[in-house]
């Protein structure tokens, strides 16, 4: 029998939770010449911010092993020409839509998430990721993911700007000392639930000019070479919340998924949806792809429903 | 909408397939590998300047980029249903792989990518200049054109004799071929934008279509420029999706508004307009974003 794939997450359910990765798949008319992205439990777009950026020069990339570091400088239009043209057509194209904000300062994720609010097309969007791995202008940089009461102080503003029935999902950093520290204040300052987890903060030195090689220095590391550390980092959270240190909210997992089975491990981890990025540069029909994989080894498995798989490894943990 | 199958997707009127490209032909040209795969759907949709990203390694690889190459040639049916011809030089880990691949092994083939090159509609004169492996898409180019009555002229430069490509099917597809090495082992020892003056000046030739290194391209452009040409180039940025996703490959170009932006060369590229690309904002090994490009980082801002 097929697995009922569907999961709530706030106020709607979706029919799958397979999202893409916010900057890993533009905003939908890229990715919609491959597969139809309604499939998909949610699209989710590249983090916007207040004004047009250009990003960052090139180089903005190099490949790792299994994965790459990748130092685009937030590009993007702005979220009054994003709203106008990205947000229509991806409404128009019936996707549901997880809108990513991002800014310089926790004012700035406010004004983002207000004007979001007032468009037109916002009844496509079934949530807000509030991407808090930028740096904090008002706080020479330190980026809000790192710092509790920097990220809590966002999630709150934002959460002012925005519906009750819209969730928001704090987006995390791994390079932090203690995750579930950061996570326990997104929630309680009103986070609906979690995307964990962001790039990893990494560095390469081009060999030949004996440079760094990314025009912005250091980089964000992703692909498979880091989903250990995206499996960690859930298991945690997930843990922390069985164990009642904070209030259980969904988890979105992302981080290195390139096959169901990948996705499969952040599943049972906590994970209460999964996100597919750099493997969508690998292929770019990976986001549904890695879904029916993931149907396909839950009903090998027997489940009946995707829910039932959410956090299952954590009941079975060997004693020694 | 797409289909079933895991790798071979197709969603009608998108204008690009994904397919299981199986390797049917693979012989040295030079210092360069030239490769036919048989993809199915691409050939039809394909037009000169376009290019394909390939995936390398196998399904389990762990260099996760695509990597782009111009398409050499297609032939939308024959024997073996349509096929693509890419000319690959061995750099890295990506290309040596490629290089190493015999008959009947299967690569993961992305394309038509990227906007074609232009074509006059006038019967006007063309030079298509070539630096190494970068001739590879204007034999097919030059048949199009000369299909329009274009006259056809080709300059093909390189380092030295072994990494011209292309040299003898060159006298078949142009009018006439000029031929440059650095180091003078084939042709006019010397570079192409040591003939490319005369050349245009001698055929009158309205468009100059370019293809190859940067800075071969931008000095294309000033000639053509100076000539009284226009110059359409074929960029070659670095690129890790090559399907408009990671912003990776981005260049200053500037707008039929004049106005700069920091443009994705594989989905508004590969081929601009010479003229409007910023070359000032290149230097070694770099690219800046020029201060007055859209949303260029403000002094003490991002
Ligand atoms: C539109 C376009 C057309 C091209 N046409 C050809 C061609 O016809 N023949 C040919 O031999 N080469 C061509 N190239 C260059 C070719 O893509 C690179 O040489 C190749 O990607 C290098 O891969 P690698 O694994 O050997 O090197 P690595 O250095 O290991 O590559 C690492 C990463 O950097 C990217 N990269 C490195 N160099 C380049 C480059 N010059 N351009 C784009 N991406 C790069 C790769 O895609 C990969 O993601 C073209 C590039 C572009 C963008
Ligand atoms: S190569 Fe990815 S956006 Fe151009």
């Amino acid at each position: 029998m097929p697995v009922d794939m569907s999961v709530p997450l706030g106020a709607a359910t979706l029919p799958s939770p397979m999202m893409t990765a916010s900057g890993c798949a533009a905003n939908g008319r890229e990715l919609a010449r491959f597969f139809d992205i309604r499939e998909l439990g949610a699209f989710v777009t590249k983090s916007v911010m207040a004004d047009p950026r250009s990003g960052r020069g090139t180089p903005r990339m190099a490949e790792t092993p299994s994965g790459m570091l990748n130092s685009i400088g937030l590009q993007g239009p702005g979220i009054s020409a994003f709203v106008d043209q990205d947000l229509a057509w991806l409404k128009q194209a019936g996707a549901r839509t997880l809108v990513s904000i991002a800014g310089n300062t926790s004012g700035e994720f406010a004004d983002v998430a207000a004007t979001l609010r007032a468009s037109d097309a916002f009844d496509a969007v079934v949530g807000v990721e509030v991407n808090i791995s930028c740096p904090n202008v008002a706080n020479r940089g330190l980026v809000f993911a790192c710092d509790p009461m920097a990220s809590a102080k966002v999630v709150a503003l934002v959460r002012e700007q925005l519906p009750r029935d819209v969730p928001i999902f704090a987006k995390l950093t791994p390079d932090v000392t203690d995750i579930v520290s950061v996570a326990q204040a997104c929630v309680k300052a009103g986070a609906d639930g979690l995307t964990m987890i962001n790039t990893l903060l990494g560095m390469v030195i081009d060999t030949d000019r004996l440079r760094p090689q990314v025009a912005g220095v250091t980089g964000g590391l992703s692909g498979p070479a880091v989903r250990p550390v995206a499996v960690r980092a859930i298991w945690q959270t997930r843990a922390a919340m069985l164990e009642g240190r904070l209030p259980t909210v969904p988890i979105i997992g992302v981080g290195g998924v390139r096959t169901g089975r990948d996705a499969l491990e952040l599943v049972a981890a906590g994970a209460s949806a999964v996100q597919v990025g750099t493997a969508t540069f690998n292929d770019p029909s990976a986001p549904v792809r890695v879904g029916r994989e993931l149907a396909g080894l839950l009903e090998d498995k027997g489940f009946e429903r995707f829910t039932d798989a959410v956090g299952v490894a954590h009941g079975r943990v060997a004693r020694a | 909408m797409s289909e079933a199958s895991t790798r071979h997707t197709r969603v009608e009127g998108s204008g690009v397939v994904q397919v299981t490209g199986e390797l049917i032909a693979t012989r040295r040209a030079g210092a360069y590998h030239h490769l036919t795969f048989v993809a199915p759907g691409l050939a039809e949709l394909a037009r000169p300047g376009q290019f394909v990203a390939l995936a390398v390694g196998g399904d389990t690889s762990a260099n996760l980029l695509r990597r782009c190459f111009s398409i050499h040639k297609v032939s939308p049916s024959g024997t073996y249903g349509g096929t693509v011809d890419v000319v690959i030089s061995a750099v890295g880990a990506g290309t040596e792989w490629l290089s190493t691949l015999r008959a009947h092994d299967e690569v993961d083939i992305v394309g038509p990518l990227g906007r074609p090159f232009p074509l006059p509609s006038e019967p006007v004169a063309c030079v298509l200049v070539g630096g190494g492996y970068g001739s590879a898409p204007l034999f097919w180019l030059a048949g199009a054109l000369r299909e329009r009555g274009c006259h056809v002229e080709m300059v093909l430069g390189a380092a030295t004799e072994s990494k011209l490509f292309g040299v003898v099917e060159a006298r078949r597809f142009a009018d006439g071929v000029t031929v440059t090495t650095d180091d003078g082992s084939a042709g006019n020892k010397g570079w192409v934008s040591d003939v490319l003056p005369m050349v245009i000046r001698r055929t009158g030739a309205a468009v100059v279509y370019g293809c190859g290194p940067m800075g071969m391209l931008r000095s294309i452009t000033d000639i053509a420029t100076a000539e009284g040409a226009v110059a359409q180039v074929a960029v070659e940025e670095s690129m890790a999706c090559g399907v408009g996703v990671c912003m990776t490959c981005v260049m200053p170009v500037a707008g039929k508004d004049g106005t700069t932006r920091m443009v994705r060369s594989c989905v508004e590229g590969p081929v601009f307009r010479g003229d409007r690309v910023r070359w000032d904002a290149f230097s070694d090994g770099l690219c800046r974003v020029p201060a007055d490009a859209v949303g260029a980082p403000r002094v003490g801002g991002h």
